[in-house]
């Protein structure tokens, strides 16, 4: 097949940053990390359910530096999830559908975001131990 | 030329294929808004069980096994697990699946990540339970 030079349709670069390009990569991001979060879970439960050194090597993975790395990333990616997919579920419903409404939606899921992620490992950290 | 913005319609006598020769190969019309659908059923089912898991695993911060199996094994636990578990792998799956479809151009690498992505999903969600099932099972007593 030949090559030829044809013209492209504009690429991202080309458009001023706005943050709802931003909210909607991270979505699907935190959507496939969170497909492997599950994966994990689903490693934890079968380690509980076989008891004495499986769930000891489970329970002492998740206490090293890393394991906490990655359940992190998995807590943060989960509330962003949550709280970015009951965005879509009420433009599916049609509300919130305005420009100036979907970025202050999207503000709003950021801040709140951080804010319950680190609530969340505050109660764990704090509240637990 | 007045065609333009008729991509999808080919004047006739540009193509002298049948409708139903065209139609073929592009995939059911009955089950398109299946996907969409599921994903958001799964979606709102998920809107409800994660908040109250994320409670539950945060409680089993630094409890020992027996007690996180305890949690665990009561019924109002373990029936919302289970279902925290189907649904969640089943949003995976389809959410999982439309990456695919975006990012793999492929074909037989997209079909091969599709059929593994699925079954891997399916076993995972069986495991979790079997695991879960296991676990009611085996602890003795639900009042702790």
């Amino acid at each position: 097949m030949a090559t030829r030079e044809r013209p492209l349709s504009p690429h991202l670069q080309v458009y001023r940053w706005q943050i709802t390009m931003t909210m909607s990569i991270l979505h699907r991001a935190s959507g496939v990390i969170l497909t492997v979060g599950a994966f994990a879970f689903a490693w934890w439960l079968m380690a509980l359910a076989e008891g004495g050194d499986s769930y000891a090597r489970a329970a002492a993975c998740l206490a090293s530096p890393f394991g906490k790395l990655l359940l992190f990333g998995f807590s943060l990616s989960l509330v962003y999830h949550l709280l970015n997919g009951i965005r879509h579920l009420l433009w599916d419903a049609g509300w919130g559908y305005e420009i100036p409404e979907i970025y202050r939606s999207g503000w709003v899921v950021s801040v709140l975001t951080v804010a319950l992620t680190a609530a969340i490992w505050f109660a764990a950290m704090g509240g637990g131990a | 030329m007045s065609d333009i913005g008729t991509a999808g319609a080919p004047r006739p006598q540009q193509d002298l294929r049948t409708p139903l020769a065209r139609a073929r190969g592009l995939g059911s019309g009955k089950s398109g808004t299946g996907h969409w659908w599921w994903q958001r059923l799964t979606a709102i089912a998920l809107v409800l069980l994660v908040p109250w898991l994320i409670g539950v695993l945060v409680s089993l911060v630094g409890a020992d096994i027996d007690s996180a199996r305890a949690t665990i094994a009561r019924p109002w636990n373990a029936i919302p697990l289970a279902a925290f578990v189907i649904a969640a792998f089943w949003h995976a799956k389809l959410g999982v699946q439309v990456v695919i479809e975006d990012y793999v151009h492929t074909r037989w690498v997209e079909v091969t990540l599709q059929v593994l992505v699925t079954l891997a999903c399916v076993v995972a969600a069986l495991a979790c339970l079997f695991a879960l099932g296991h676990i009611a099972m085996t602890v003795a007593s639900f009042n702790h």
